[in-house]
């Protein structure tokens, strides 16, 4: 009996430690570091020192603002859109299975190359201009990404964002509507139901599980974008992650960086818990 | 701007060559000739029997990939020994030279990087004496005030002149019909700088100036050592002085011409290419392509003059030894190979970066070399040139001190704050960052006892 006991107990703890090993080494060990690192001036004494640099620096207020509203602005179109496209790739129309590849293609891009590929869009001299040009639409090239006007950074850097990320909500969208059955679809249909019913009570409700796994991914991504910000707007349109990088690479001091990344960190949770509670799933509403 | 559009392209032309291949790649016949034998190791190097050991240099120098490449494809190798040649930012190189030294595992043979931070290196105590290699190199015509510098205050000589570079104007041909009358390309004032960017923009209604703004554009270089002493004759000690005041209200007057996209500029070849400036102040590694891709459409000019001079910075890069370097011969030999003529001549030729030694330019030297080389001597023999040196003595503290000149910049000028509220605060942070490391004062400040203090 207490040898099977063992067993039960020692085989499934085997079985876990690489992975423990793994994630404690390089996951949990950088995390209380990076921690450690927030609350710690240069010499390894404890201080408040780099949170307070922190908020008197003058481009904190701008970045945490311009963090939710990208967020804010980013998430619901990716989401609706997101939903299009996996109804589409998921239709049982000839050649749905295409527009899949189509839209995955973005998701094989860096973050850093989207970026330049939209700057090569938006620039001065960049293709935007060029054919609104030859269209006859304007006499001189106009400068869509100007410290004057941020609303035109932030709107590219959106336009960018859509276009880089809604892929990988699509991808586990397509997964959730795949786990649907048919029958429940077929249901519907004999009851006559049609497309927006069909949606409103059958898929979104089945697809809740998904959709909650699909933002929670989406959000905290968001938070952590920056190379598509930095490349379209330089130091003008500052994000969270943006200033923790700068405050690593450019100004060398990890301290403050670490204070950003545990801002990121706290909003991240928050956000995380939000939608867990708010998309959660009782037992008996799971769909089979 | 050309080449990113030209990077984007490429990466999506990958992205769907990758996309288009078929599943199964085709299987080689059985008939398939052998694969080609690996290319033999170039012949016989010139170098005398050098040290088969490889040599790790680290660098804070030749960062940009192209050229890293450029360094170890071409500049090194004739050097008979292989060379690691590992480019790192400056944070990362202090740090990684101290673990490195108090672990007393040293695994970094020679430093390349700039003069200031050859102070921080040997206040770290991690530099070997080098006078008795630099009696060697005696016979090279080096420069003698870098070779003062490379003293770093001391009797003994720690840090080798290898390379120096500066900032200055590249300027597009077209931009020539609209120079205000009476101006010198060549002898500028930052006024008739103004002036040309204003007559520009009423010209052609776009405002054809530029500054490298950009996350890795290098504008704090301008303000600490061309827009300050140009205006107050020092940096440091006048950071918030009346002067200052004037000098933020008339570079405020001149940014209405600079093109507003300049905060997207990291090096201003690509806006000179691509035509979105005329008119651009950068390092002359980062202006380089363009008078090397269009020599005949841009010309080099010293950077212009404010009322206390030409500020400019000439840029000292230095080559040392750490303290109990593994393969010391191997690092003599290499510091030997980089600073003879004609090695100096081929870092000019691929990379920009000027010789220290006072060897003539060959005629055979390429136009953009030429072009750039010209103002270059033009703007350091100039009558009124204040040489402003880079910082010194900051250590890990410099990219603070980098950011608080640029957010004094963008506050002032993007944002519109009140100047002396803006210098006043931006100053505090000056002095605690100089309180901190206990840096004095460099040129052209005067020299100070203890850290340097804004007055």
């Amino acid at each position: 009996m207490s040898r099977w006991r063992k067993a039960e107990i020692g085989l499934p703890l085997a079985l876990l430690m690489p992975a423990i090993l793994f994630l404690g080494l390089f996951i949990a060990l950088p995390s209380v570091q990076a921690l450690l690192l927030a609350v710690q001036a240069p010499d390894g004494s404890w201080s408040g020192e780099p949170f307070r640099r922190m908020l008197a620096d003058t481009r904190f207020m701008p970045a945490l603002r311009n963090t939710l509203v990208l967020i804010a602005l980013v998430i619901p179109l990716q989401l609706v859109l997101a939903l299009i496209m996996a109804l589409i790739a998921q239709s049982r129309r000839r050649g749905a299975g295409f527009f899949l590849y189509v839209y995955a293609i973005p998701l094989a891009i860096s973050e850093l190359a989207a970026g330049l590929v939209w700057l090569a869009v938006f620039t001065e001299r960049g293709y935007l201009n060029v054919i609104l040009r030859a269209l006859g639409l304007i006499q001189r090239p106009i400068i869509f990404l100007s410290y004057e006007h941020p609303i035109g950074i932030l709107l590219a850097v959106v336009i960018a964002e859509v276009w880089r990320a809604t892929a990988i909500v699509m991808v586990t969208l397509v997964a959730g509507l795949q786990m649907i059955l048919g029958e429940y679809w077929e249901a519907a249909e004999v009851f006559g139901a049609n497309l927006v019913q069909k949606l409103r009570y059958v898929v979104l409700p089945l697809l809740r599980p998904s959709l909650q796994a699909a933002l929670i991914i989406r959000t905290l991504f968001a938070f952590q974008t920056f190379a598509v910000v930095v490349a379209l707007g330089g130091g003008i349109l500052p994000v969270l992650a943006s200033e923790a990088y700068a405050w690593y690479a450019g100004a060398h001091n990890p301290h403050v960086a670490a204070a950003y990344s545990l801002i990121i960190l706290a909003l991240s949770a928050l956000v995380t818990g939000f939608y867990l509670y708010v998309l959660r799933v009782r037992p008996e509403e799971m769909g089979r | 701007m050309c080449t990113r559009r030209l990077w984007a392209l490429l990466t999506v032309a990958l992205v769907l060559s990758l996309a288009c291949q078929p599943a199964a790649p085709p299987t080689p016949t059985p008939t398939a000739p052998p694969p080609p034998a690996m290319p033999s190791p170039t012949p016989s190097p010139p170098t005398p029997t050098p040290p088969p050991k490889p040599v790790l240099f680290l660098s804070t120098q030749l960062r940009p990939v192209e050229e890293a490449e450029k360094m170890r494809n071409v500049i090194l190798k004739p050097f008979g020994a292989p060379v690691e040649f590992i480019p790192e930012d400056e944070g990362p190189f202090h740090d990684r030279i101290r673990a490195e030294i108090q672990a007393g595992k040293v695994s970094v043979d020679v430093v390349g990087a700039l003069h200031g931070n050859f102070v921080t290196l040997l206040r770290d105590n991690a530099l070997e004496d080098l006078t008795p290699l630099m009696e060697r190199l005696k016979d090279r015509p080096m420069i003698p005030q870098f070779v003062e510098l490379g003293k770093l205050g001391t009797d003994r000589q720690y840090c080798i002149p290898w390379m120096q570079a500066t900032y200055i104007l590249a300027i597009n041909k077209k931009a020539l019909d609209y120079l205000p009358a009476g101006a010198d390309v060549n002898a500028l004032t930052w006024d008739q700088l103004r002036q040309w960017g204003e007559n520009i923009h009423k010209a052609t209604g776009e405002r054809r100036l530029g500054f490298p703004l950009g996350p890795k554009g290098l504008i704090h270089r301008f303000v600490q050592g061309y827009l300050y002493p140009s205006y107050t004759g020092a940096f440091v000690t006048t950071y918030k002085s009346p002067e200052a005041v004037e000098m933020w209200k008339s570079f405020k007057a001149l940014w209405e011409h600079v093109n507003p996209q300049s905060t997207t500029y990291d090096f201003m070849q690509e806006p000179l290419l691509a035509e979105e400036v005329w008119i651009a102040w950068d390092h002359t590694a980062r202006l380089v392509n363009a008078f090397k891709e269009r020599p005949g459409d841009f010309i080099a000019a010293p950077a212009p003059a404010g009322p206390k001079g030409r500020g400019f910075m000439p840029v000292l890069a230095c080559l040392g030894i750490v303290k109990g370097a593994p393969n010391r011969e191997g690092a003599e030999a290499l510091i030997e190979f980089l600073t003879r003529p004609e090695t100096q001549l081929t870092i000019l030729r691929e990379v920009a970066f000027f010789p220290v030694l006072d060897v003539p330019m060959p005629a055979d030297m390429p136009a953009h070399v030429r072009i750039e080389g010209e103002a270059v001597v033009k703007q350091s023999g100039a009558p009124d040139a204040i040489p402003a040196l880079l910082p010194v003595g900051l250590g890990g503290k410099a990219g603070e001190f980098n950011k608080v000149n640029r957010d004094t910049l963008e506050r002032i000028v993007l944002k519109g704050e009140d100047i002396e509220k803006v210098l006043r605060e931006e100053a505090a942070k000056l002095q605690a960052i100089l309180n901190e490391t206990g840096a004095a004062c460099w040129p052209p400040d005067p020299p100070s006892t203890g850290p340097c203090q804004v007055r």
